[in-house]
């Protein structure tokens, strides 16, 4: 198997206002939220990156311990997802640390514009994953495979610690400059890891994605 | 021969890549290359034998990630030691002729430092310092430290092999598509910090393939004066029928980067992906390339964590206002620790245009190289503005200097010997812009041919410590005009001589000139004109004053530095809206019903200056308490009662409580002393491990206007800080935020501790990951779901004291 790390830079992804708001934690319309709102998109105008770094790995289970090729998990949620695939593509995903600046700053001076830099940081970087996962689904589709949705270290009982093994499988640090704090904390702020699982039956799954996979059903930003 | 003779006159060869070879010999995903020095030194040692055979002069041992954050002391010793090894059996075997080192390879930690990571700059200094150490015992030729894309890693890097061998250093970093590293340095900035620090070659590598580096490494020739690094990938890699291939060709390669050989680069190789094939076609293509001759590029200049801010014709600003001197709210903040008003401070001068800001902290009472690392550190944590270091502490100076992420400006030094003999060695380790204050033991001259005599003086001194005449700009005094008619002539005419006849920049604190006289703001914009005239380079400034903007705009457009007076028409455009919001617009705004005063509808709407304004008016016939009891507050309720209710949701809470801090701000100005509240003291902190505090600031924000005494001990919070202050306080309530599980545990030992040594005092949690059951769990005597409830919580504590 293929043992290297690529790494792809995209273009900003179209922004999704609603989900900028909904990360905020505004449920309805607020319309009085428009200005603050653009002048701090605008804020963050060119001052993002969009990388991500991935590599695809073999995987096999035994003993009901799944091999992801890079480390070892029993997490049965995890199993779940990659039930019937064979490989997977391991990923990490950055919008780079000028968020945290940005943050950081109106932490100082307005906590509001704080909030919503915050909340434009989570979508960008889950727009960027989006981007990233619909790219490699069709590139899969193509060559006869389907995809599964991504799963990252912490969701369930997979643990958070595994981590660890993907940074050291991915070089994160060198190859889009993430790194992993000793608490498990990735700096920049705004960056994902995950998993997608690649099976060749090409017939829809029925694993259940993003909330409605998640067990913590009174969290606030659930989505309905 | 020295290495650092050699490049004079010749083209050093560099290696290739290592990780892809061993990678191709069996390396697997995850293990650690370091490992292969004593497991497989036969594979190593021929891998660089490959490379000194193809041309290198100069292959890097692999101990790329040999360093004690991965390794064991004795690990580590033994790793360093084989490394060297191995590449000096491979130098030996070799059957090139070229004359060949061994250079200790230094690859980044792989962690961030603080205060985006966790990895403290002086931890990463230690851990550098190791390796360098390991390095010099045995036997390395220079050390060479690459692929680093933080500039403060940089730093700390550098900074440990300096302190601790003798050896030449390289120093290469990793730069992106858009020429900057992750962190956001460009190369002119890199090239200000590590020239200034005393590196032996900057340059490039990794990344992206020969071509797509032009451009930074262009920009590294104009700015260095030392020799020039590229040493780039093979391109990028990309999969064929199950291998991978980098796409840029050796032959290729050896083109594009003699190219860059034609344009002045002094050491080349490559990293991910090359080979000694690539190493063999570059030496052949270049070999014949005459080197081009290094020039001192006499480059006058400070750098931050992004840019360099240079010193010529146009005028450098350096904004004043971060200094307690006369200052009594100032005063008061740095007595509180109150940091976020510095931060405020220098936010707000970068937004009026400063190029730099001044940075004093000096008072009597606190300690001041606490208080000047910990401002230094904040500062260039959020605004990309170099920093000028303004103190005449020492050890407050180098502590300062040493924290600080590029190239500081250092004021200040004077012609006292007692003065050069502390600053001197300070900026030639560190790296710095010396302010040199034409004044001497005798005190300031009155004439302008005395004080450049000083100048001169202090030069010849710098010159003693290998400190370039570039890196010295002249402050020639100004004197106030109340006291001495001539004063202003002679300090411009100080700032002509030295500048055109000594050939040094300038740099002036101009408001002085005015001292005693009224409406000084007319002098001083009038005297900062003129005196640019005279070749003045910068000044130490208060850029809130019009009359010294004005000055700066119109001597732009006037002197051909400001094309089609373009940012002279921009700033004209904003010099009618400087006026504060008027009170008479705010007020003939209609109030509609549902708010019972137009203060009211300010704070509920969320408009900041509004309620700023309404606050100044009412005070006239309003004591301040009843304000805040009969307006401020109710306000506060409504929106608070409407966040509870999911009819205002949490943006909106935040902006009435932006408004409503600003009124409080104007109270607070006109209280005089008096205390808006007696409420109880509530410490709070994002615990250890966790260094995300929005929420905690939210919270703090509305409690704060709710008239509790908030202390803020920050993010990542060890527990023993948190007791240590509920008990110094005797704090009636700590607040502890925490975002992710795995830092939970840290609030618990928060909870345990604070429980033995301060029992009196309720303890209050929230974040993102907690329930009712984890703060049931680890003993909390409340969680609260958001900010509105923490509130509440507090008011309940606080009602049941009484």
């Amino acid at each position: 198997m293929d043992s290297t790390v690529y790494t792809k830079i995209y273009e900003a992804p179209p922004i999704d206002k609603k989900e900028i708001l909904r990360y905020a934690g505004v449920r309805g319309d607020a319309p009085e939220l428009e200005d603050i709102l653009a002048s701090c998109i605008a804020e963050t105008s060119g001052r993002l990156t969009y990388k991500v770094c991935y590599r695809e790995l073999q995987i096999s289970v035994s003993d009901e311990v799944l091999d992801l090729g890079f480390c070892r998990t029993s997490s049965s949620g995890l199993k779940k997802n990659l039930n019937g695939c064979s490989s997977i593509i391991l990923f990490a995903a950055t919008v780079g640390i000028e968020i945290d600046r940005l943050i950081a700053r109106y932490s100082a001076i307005s906590p509001t514009k704080a909030l919503m830099l915050q909340a434009i940081g989570a979508e960008r970087i889950e727009s960027l994953c989006n981007l990233f996962n619909i790219e490699i689904s069709e590139q899969k589709k193509a060559e006869g495979y389907s995809t599964r949705p991504r799963f990252s270290a912490g969701y369930g009982d997979f643990s958070i610690e595994a981590q660890k093994e993907i940074f050291a499988a991915l070089d994160c640090s060198r190859k889009i400059g993430l790194s992993l704090n000793q608490s498990l904390l990735m700096s920049p702020s705004k960056s994902v890891t995950a998993i997608i699982g690649i099976s060749k039956d090409g017939r829809i799954c029925d694993v259940a994605e993003k909330c409605e996979a998640c067990d913590k059903r009174n969290c606030e930003y659930r989505r309905a | 021969m020295k290495i650092t003779e050699y490049i004079k006159n010749n083209t050093l060869y560099l290696d290739g890549g290592m990780g892809t070879l061993l990678q191709k010999q069996g390396l697997k995903a995850g293990e650690l290359p370091e490992r292969w020095n004593i497991s497989k030194p036969e594979v190593v040692t021929e891998i660089h034998r490959d490379y000194y055979n193809a041309g290198s002069n100069v292959v890097n041992t692999n101990t790329f990630g040999a360093n004690s954050l991965k390794f064991s002391a004795k690990e580590l010793g033994a790793i360093v030691k084989a490394a060297i090894d191995n590449a000096r059996r491979a130098s030996e075997e070799s059957s090139g002729e070229q004359p060949r080192w061994v250079a200790l390879d230094i690859g980044p930690t792989g962690r961030m430092l603080k205060p985006y990571g966790d990895l403290d700059f002086e931890d990463a200094v230690s851990v550098f310092a190791e390796t360098v150490r390991l390095g010099v015992k045995y036997g390395a030729d220079l050390i060479f430290i690459e692929t680093m894309n933080d500039s403060y890693e940089t730093k700390a890097a550098l900074l440990a092999a300096k302190e601790n061998s003798e050896l030449p250093v390289f120093v290469s970093n990793a730069y992106g598509e858009d020429g900057k590293l992750m962190t956001g340095a460009d190369a002119a900035a890199m090239t200000a910090m590590l020239e200034g620090m005393g590196a032996d070659a900057i340059g490039v590598n990794c990344s992206l393939g020969p071509k797509a580096l032009f451009g930074v490494v262009e920009q590294y020739l104009k700015c260095a004066s030392v020799p020039v690094i590229l040493k780039p990938n093979a391109g990028l890699p990309k999969a064929v029928n199950g291998n991978t291939v980098y796409d840029v060709l050796a032959d290729d390669f050896a083109a594009d980067v003699a190219e860059m050989v034609k344009k002045g680069v002094r050491a080349i190789g490559g990293c991910c992906g090359t080979t000694p094939e690539y190493i063999s076609a570059t030496v052949n293509k270049t070999k014949n390339i005459a080197p081009k001759p290094i020039e001192k590029k006499n480059i006058t200049c400070v750098s931050s964590y992004t840019h360099a801010v240079t010193f010529g014709n146009s005028p450098i600003l350096i904004g004043e206002r971060i200094n307690p001197t006369g200052k009594k709210r100032f005063k008061e903040a740095l007595k509180a620790h109150d940091i976020d008003y510095i931060l405020k401070e220098g936010i707000a001068q970068q937004e009026k245009g400063v190029h730099i800001l001044d940075v004093n902290v000096g008072l009597p009472e606190i300690d001041e190289t606490q208080m000047l690392k910990t401002a230094i550190c904040e500062l260039q944590a959020i605004i990309d503005l170099p920093l000028q270091i303004d103190t005449s502490n020492a050890v407050a100076m180098e502590t300062a200097l040493r924290r600080y992420n590029g190239k500081a400006m250092i004021n200040s030094v004077n012609g006292k010997q007692e003065s050069m003999d502390a600053v001197f060695p300070l900026a030639k380790k560190y790296g710095g812009l010396v302010v040199a204050l034409t004044l001497d033991e005798k005190g300031i001259p009155e004439k302008a041919e005395q004080r450049l005599e000083i100048a001169e003086r202090i030069l010849a001194e710098a010159q003693r410590y290998g400190i370039d005449k570039k890196d010295i700009i002249f402050d020639p005094l100004a004197l106030t005009i109340s006291a001495d008619s001539t004063a202003a002539k002679e300090t411009m005419r100080a700032v002509g001589l030295i500048r055109h006849k000594l050939g040094c920049h300038t740099s002036l604190g101009v408001s002085n000139v005015s001292f005693g006289l009224p409406s000084r703001d007319i002098i001083n914009g009038a005297f900062f004109a003129l005196t640019l005239g005279q070749g003045l380079s910068a000044a130490i400034m208060n850029p809130y004053s019009d009359e010294m903007m004005k000055a700066y705009f119109a001597y732009r457009a006037l002197a051909g530095l400001d094309d089609n007076c373009a940012e002279y028409i921009k700033f004209s455009e904003t010099l009618p809206q400087t006026a504060p919001v008027s009170a008479s617009v705010v007020s003939r705004g209609e109030v509609k019903d549902e708010y019972a005063s137009e203060l009211q509808r300010a704070v509920v709407k969320g408009l900041k200056e509004q309620a700023a304004v309404l606050t100044e008016n009412m005070l006239r016939d309003v004591p301040p308490l009843r304000i805040v009891q009969e307006e401020i507050i109710p306000a506060l309720n409504t929106v608070g009662v409407g966040f509870e209710n999911k009819t205002v949701y949490l943006p909106q809470l935040l902006m009435s409580a932006e408004a409503a801090k600003s009124a409080f701000e104007v109270i607070k100005t006109n209280m005089s002393g008096n205390k808006a509240s007696d409420k109880c003291a509530f410490i709070i902190a994002t615990v250890k491990g966790d260094i995300h505090d929005i929420g905690k600031n939210i919270v703090k924000l509305l409690l704060e206007n709710y008239g509790f005494a908030v202390t803020d001990l920050g993010r990542d919070v060890p527990p023993e800080v948190i007791a240590e202050e509920a008990v110094k306080l005797h704090a009636e309530i700590v607040g502890l935020s925490a975002l992710m599980t795995t830092t939970v545990p840290a609030m618990e030992d928060t909870i345990k501790l604070l429980r033995k040594k301060a029992p009196w005092c309720k303890i209050i949690v929230g974040g993102a990951v907690l329930t009712q059951e984890y703060s049931d769990a680890i003993g909390a005597d409340k969680y609260a779901k958001d900010a509105m409830e923490a509130v509440r919580y507090a008011e309940e504590i606080n009602n049941s004291l009484k």
